[in-house]
């Protein structure tokens, strides 16, 4: 059966797992694994062969107390930074869960082979970066994100691929899911995904699906992510009823290369790189005197944009800020900033051990995304109740377990994508042994999720996708940026609910069932354009401004109303809150405080 | 990016001359010159280009993810030699207004720009590469001196594009049984890493007449390598490892 025939539920061959992980990438590769060696069936499906996985493009490194710059480091402080990092809306069990875990998680990778930057002694070489404090924020900055050069991202995701291979794990390498399927019980039950290289499409059967599908940073016009980020996973959970969590939060990375929004680590901050406006002013000393340009991502993006709009920006047309590192000198440049050195170049034409490299706040990451628990199990919200959705998990970028809240510290990404897909991992290892059962689906089950599949291919004719993309991708870029503010996101969810429609009835012109990367484009159009109404609704919904939401109309934070989780269904394009976790396990809560850096 | 965005005075017509081929379409493969739209104030890369030239033919079929060189996902064969198009400037390689592209060569074509990586993978796959340790993993991470591990810089940075392995002749003429360069590279990554503990496995595994004795040293590899990688030096590494093996 063919991806561009009439597909009928009742043609559809059927493969069967254990598992199965939909994305590739470090949150996926680490669940895979963990279920691959404990023998059970498991599969792969991602859309890109594993390596070419957004992982691959994260350069800093990974947050984690694992002592060896500081042999008095505490996983505690790394969860208080976490925590205050978040504003206050990240959950303390989970953060606890990731601080406390995280070196086990760390000294896994290095077993495996990860090609970790070394110190005199001979450990793990670890970099200041933003956020980072010792002592509950008392004792200065902290030196905690372990890295292997300016790669960490690459060293980990071929780390953790080679790993799988040695496991023996499936890979369904150039795999695209459509759709999630759900029987009448409300379980998971699989997903629909065809082989792109030959359009063979099937219905594959699992007793546990695990979303690891990553981030859609792709909603925006200007963005550090892959073309791939298409928020697949969100889309498919969007669909099937499961709720967003937080969904308005992202994260403008500070120092995105002007003009190309390739990605600049703040590693290079760490390194002692920092910010200048035009008059050659250090000005985050203005914005943030303790921890000036090592402040959170949401404050330094957020006093670059000021400055800009204030005229004081870099350039003839005053729209970029100068990050200077030449003053590093060649040595520390070249050795510990090499991939920074080879990007600079390419898309900025400059040497950064010679001249600064001309950067701006940037689309970065998606701090909200699927609910979760801290075993990866969905959570849907039914009368204000958390239910645990039967089936079906979720880790990395497109989870919301919540560790980043409002605002996701440098270097918790990586760690939340191993810790999340290793704890998931593990439950489903242990459920397994307990007994699972697969479940079934219905010819009616199948048929819906096949659905949108088949309206795309009978189209004959509606907008092409390059254009509708465009459209969405300068509506959210223009109202819902690093400041938003009211009457523009109204503005912007009117033209939204106009591209809908359109969305809904584009048109499908090559309908080759053979490597068809116009069906790919077209299936991740609808899935980032989940992502982007939720996005926008969920943003104009909350009226405060806290971590990355940062409103103009409602310049404060108000805890009294908003110190919550955004929950949003697809459904009824409704919003409404969930309690924020303040019950760590082993340590006293942190309560809200002013936040200040 | 849209041509359409752009002010008519910043814009000029380049072609790409691009291989077209989809099997269950057309009976054998065909070059097609696609006019397009570009910018002038500003150098875009080939990646860049091949998005404009998508938007007027959207069957036209090529691999991309990170455009940024890391991926690894869009090595292709530019006006005759291999590359990343997401890392190559149009300026760089347009002659006359006019750029050609054509899949890697050595590779069955599965569309378009696309090329059927199955073969490359299989020699990566046995290589064994990832690290192999038999003794027990210590409570925190394996000990390594900066220099130790200073020997896997220009190693582990590959992305696995197959812009090497696509050039090199002894490739092409025994896909199956040279390893190629990509792979070779990647055996001895782990070869001289200090933590791994199955050198001489790895190395037997590699004695035979074309493993990695079909490298003749003809350095395509070096020459495209997107990383400014050396994979003949690594074979050459491997070699001598072999040698002294053989005299102690």
């Amino acid at each position: 059966m063919l991806v561009n025939e009439v597909i009928n539920a009742k043609d559809l061959p059927v493969m069967e797992f254990d598992g199965i992980i939909v994305g590739g990438g470090g949150a996926g590769m680490r669940a895979s694994l963990q279920l691959a060696e404990s023998g059970l069936n498991t599969a792969v499906i991602s859309k890109v062969f594993p390596t070419r996985s957004h992982t691959v493009s994260a350069q800093g490194g990974i947050t984690c107390a694992i002592q060896s710059d500081d042999p008095d480091d505490d996983w505690r402080w790394h969860m208080f930074d976490t925590v205050k990092g978040s504003d206050y809306i990240g959950d303390q069990e989970a953060i606890e869960y990731m601080c406390s875990e995280g070196p086990k998680a760390v000294f896994e990778l290095e077993h495996m082979g990860l090609p970790f930057s070394r110190t005199e002694e001979g450990r793990i070489y670890q970099r200041p970066f933003g956020g980072q404090s010792k002592d509950y924020g008392k004792g200065g900055q902290a030196t905690r994100t372990c890295a292997a050069a300016d790669r960490t991202g690459h060293s980990l995701l071929h780390t953790l691929y080679q790993a799988n291979l040695k496991a023996g794990t499936n890979f369904l390498n150039e795999w695209f899911a459509v759709d999630l399927v759900l029987n009448t019980d409300d379980a998971v039950v699989g997903v629909i995904a065809f082989k792109i290289e030959t359009g063979e499409i099937y219905y594959i059967k699992s007793k546990a699906t695990v979303l690891a599908t990553g981030g859609a940073g792709r909603i925006y016009s200007s963005t550090t992510n892959a073309l791939i980020n298409s928020g697949d996973g969100i889309g498919m959970a969007l669909r099937a009823g499961m709720p967003v969590q937080d969904i308005e939060m992202w994260q403008f990375h500070p120092t995105g290369i002007h003009g190309a929004g390739t990605l600049v680590t703040e590693g290079c901050r760490g390194e002692g790189g920092y910010l200048l406006n035009k008059d050659g002013e250090r000005f985050m000393e203005r914005y943030a005197p303790n921890a000036k340009d090592l402040a959170s991502r949401d404050v330094v993006a957020r006093s670059m944009a000021l400055e800009i709009l204030e005229g004081r920006g870099c350039g003839p047309n005053a729209d970029h800020i100068f990050l200077r590192l030449d003053h590093l000198g060649p040595e520390v440049v070249h050795k510990r900033l090499p991939g920074i050195t080879e990007l600079s170049k390419t898309f900025a034409g400059v040497d950064p051990a010679v001249q600064p490299i001309p950067v701006v706040p940037t689309c970065h990451y998606m701090m909200g995304g699927i609910p979760t628990n801290i075993n990866g199990q969905v959570i849907s919200v039914e009368n204000g109740e958390d239910k645990i959705v039967d089936g079906l998990f979720a880790a990395g970028e497109v989870a919301c377990v919540s560790v980043h809240g409002g605002n996701r510290l440098g270097g918790n990404s990586l760690l939340d994508l191993v810790v999340f897909g290793r704890a998931a991992g593990l439950y489903i290892e242990e459920s397994m042994k307990q007994g699972v059962e697969m479940k079934n689906a219905s010819v009616d089950d199948i048929d819906k999720a096949l659905e949108r599949l088949n309206k795309l291919n009978a189209s004959t004719q509606g907008e092409q996708v390059s254009i509708l993309k465009e459209k969405m991708q300068q509506n959210m870029q223009n109202n819902f940026g690093v400041f938003r503010r009211g009457d523009l996101m109204e503005k912007g969810i009117e033209e939204l609910s106009h591209t809908r429609d359109e969305v809904d009835n584009m048109f499908l012109q090559d309908k080759s069932a053979t490597f068809n990367t116009a069906r790919i484009e077209a299936l991740e159009m609808q899935n980032l354009f989940e992502v982007a109404e939720a996005t926008a609704i969920t943003a104009n919904e909350r009226k405060e401004s806290r971590g990355a939401h940062a409103r103009d109309d409602h310049p404060e934070r108000d805890d009294d109303n908003w110190l919550k989780h955004s929950i949003y269904y697809a459904e009824t394009k409704e919003v409404s809150k969930r309690d924020v976790n303040y019950r760590p396990k082993t340590v006293q809560a942190f309560q809200p405080m002013v936040r200040s850096y | 990016m849209s041509a359409a965005a752009i002010p008519v005075e910043q814009i000029k017509t380049i072609t790409m001359s691009i291989y077209r081929y989809d099997p269950t379409v057309d009976e054998k493969p065909y070059m097609q010159d696609l006019v397009v739209e570009i910018p002038t104030d500003k150098d875009i890369m080939v990646l860049d280009a091949l998005h404009l030239a998508k938007q007027q033919e959207p069957s036209l079929s090529y691999r991309r993810s990170c455009r940024e060189g890391v991926c690894g996902s869009d090595g292709m064969n530019i006006n005759g030699k291999n590359g990343l198009a997401c890392v190559t400037p149009l300026s760089e390689v347009l002659k006359r207004n006019k750029i050609t592209l054509r899949p890697m060569p050595g590779l069955p074509v599965v569309r378009d720009l696309i090329v059927d990586m199955k073969q490359f993978f299989d020699q990566l796959e046995k290589v064994k590469p990832y690290l192999i340790t038999k003794s027990d993993s210590p409570d925190i991470e394996r000990k390594q001196t900066p220099e130790d591990r200073e020997e896997l810089d220009g190693l582990y940075e590959c992305i696995l594009c197959g812009c090497c392995s696509t050039s090199c002749p002894s490739f092409w003429w025994n896909p199956d049984k040279f390893l190629g360069p990509a792979a070779l590279l990647q055996s001895w990554r782990f070869i001289a890493d200090t933590r791994d503990e199955a050198t001489e496995e790895r190395l037997d595994d590699l004695e035979d007449a074309f493993s990695l004795y079909r490298c003749h040293g003809i350095m395509n590899c070096v020459s495209v390598c997107p990383k400014g990688l050396n994979p003949t030096e690594a074979i050459s590494n491997i070699r001598n490892k072999l040698l002294t093996r053989e005299k102690n």
